[in-house]
């Protein structure tokens, strides 16, 4: 009992001086809401990591297990490179995609590796390439609710044709694998070329038009364009 | 937290009811008041947009209880009528209504693009004290802008909290942009419908699409677009 003071006041005093960063907080709720009107999230990827290490960086060039998640949705690469789903590392706690107004959440524990900084991905459909992001937020070390607002970025890594291929998806396969509303049209002639910024970049949103069966784009402009931000991300530390 | 906020009020019910009664037999000795616990706070929204006037505000101080909406759920009829016709007159009836709500008002009128409305506030002020507020961007179907449950109990007197607002979509009304279904100037038509034509739940908007972007039943044209933020709303407590 006695010693446990004397620890609080030392741990006071250090924090009085300035000397010490409060650790940041071992036990996260993360909780992941689709703020936009059309566009569907596919599975999330939530992890804790240390500050060396980036799921994505605008400005940087996608890695190739990024590109599986922009033009893909599928998470199986970057899981892999965090050493696979653990306390810290969470994949799809949707179980499945996240519609329009949909909240997540998800359980962040980092007792056991100490790890400081918050990341976050998924695909946006229908998109060629777009995705919501969260880039190394670093953990809050006081307890308490943190509210923050994510972008759809574009991984600069296929031409934003906007043209629905539902035949599958590998990286580097044109087209959009999916338009989860069901909303999606056909016979577009493709909107966009190559992206002139082929690094990870803000989305500029898509085009879209009316016509279902022709037109430049497989999209609707009436559903399919959003604003940002696209995600609020609650995050509560303990 | 609902409760306690409950006790507190009726705590200052009956201090106040007592002081009333000492005042009442007041036969000369000096009974000290204590000093008023009222905050003020001031509330200055600017339009950001560049051809959307905004709607003559709806303004609400709450406590925890109480939420004008909240993104993925069906808007309330308030909220409807408010981002349909730029009405905010059953909105702030609605949250008249909640037992977390303290205090209501109206702003002065319709915003331009590029100006300010004013709005202040007296309330006996708890730390969680929430400022709600709501405005129509009205060259749309129904899009507002505004901030849902600011907390404002925190701030000290000539502190200031500054959002820049987000546009909403209450998902009441199909983003049609035909001239009939605009209450702004650029359509001249009806605001509120009855009837819910869209998703049914608010969602972060996505912009207008207008005739100058291919489509050709739209009355507005590429003046009324907009991105984010909309507005820039400043809350100060000045006492």
């Amino acid at each position: 009992m006695k010693r446990r003071i004397v620890t609080g006041w030392f741990v006071s005093a250090l924090f009085c001086f300035g000397l010490a960063v409060p650790l940041p907080a071992a036990q996260l709720t993360v909780a992941v809401t689709n703020l936009t009107n059309g566009i569907y999230f596919t599975p999330l990827l939530i992890t804790a990591h240390d500050n060396a290490t980036h799921l994505f960086q605008g400005g940087a060039p996608a890695t190739a297990n990024l590109r599986l998640v922009a033009e893909c949705g599928d998470l199986s690469g970057l899981v892999s490179d965090l050493g696979g789903e653990d306390a810290d590392t969470v994949a799809d706690p949707a179980g499945g995609v996240l519609a329009p107004g949909a909240t997540a959440v998800a359980g962040i524990d980092t007792t056991s590796t100490g790890n400081t900084r918050l990341s976050l991905a998924a695909m946006l459909l229908p998109t060629n390439d777009g995705f919501v992001g969260l880039d190394s937020l670093e953990i809050p070390g006081t307890p308490g609710t943190y509210v923050f607002y994510l972008n759809g970025y574009d991984a600069g890594t296929e031409a934003n044709s906007e043209l629905l291929d539902t035949s599958g998806c590998s990286p580097g396969m044109p087209g959009i694998p999916a338009a989860p509303g069901g909303d999606g049209g056909t016979g577009g002639s493709g909107v966009a070329s190559a992206d002139s910024n082929t690094a990870v970049h803000v989305h500029r949103g898509t085009l879209g038009d009316t016509d279902p069966a022709a037109g430049t784009s497989d999209l609707d402009s009436r559903i399919h364009r959003w604003l940002n931000p696209v995600a609020r991300v609650v995050v509560t530390a303990q | 937290m609902k409760g306690r906020t409950r006790i507190q009020s009726m705590g200052v019910a009956i201090m106040l009811s007592a002081l009333v009664a000492l005042n009442g037999c007041d036969s000369g000795d000096d009974v000290v008041m204590p000093p008023a616990q009222e905050a003020t706070y001031a509330v200055a929204i600017t339009n950001l947009t560049g051809s959307q006037p905004l709607s003559p505000l709806g303004a609400v101080v709450h406590n925890s209880g109480y939420a004008g909406w909240e993104i993925g759920i069906s808007a309330s009829s308030g909220l409807e009528r408010l981002a349909e016709g730029g009405d905010p007159a059953v909105f702030l009836a609605e949250a008249a209504g909640n037992a977390d709500v303290l205090v209501t008002g109206t702003g002065g009128g319709i915003i331009g693009p590029g100006a300010t409305d004013n709005v202040e506030f007296t309330t006996v002020p708890t730390q969680g004290l929430r400022l709600t507020c709501a405005t129509m961007l009205v060259n749309t179907n129904d899009a507002f802008t505004g901030i849902s449950g600011l907390i404002i109990g925190d701030l000290a007197v000539g502190e200031r909290k500054r959002i820049y607002a987000l546009p909403y979509d209450a998902g009441t009304e199909g983003n049609t942009e035909t001239a009939s279904t605009i209450p702004g100037p650029a359509g001249g038509g009806e605001g509120y419908i009855a009837e819910r034509l869209d998703r049914d739940f608010v969602s972060v908007h996505s912009g207008v699409v207008t005739r100058d972007d291919g489509l050709v039943t739209s009355v507005l044209d590429e003046s009324h677009r907009f991105l984010s933020p909309v507005a820039e709303i400043v809350v100060t407590r000045i006492r």
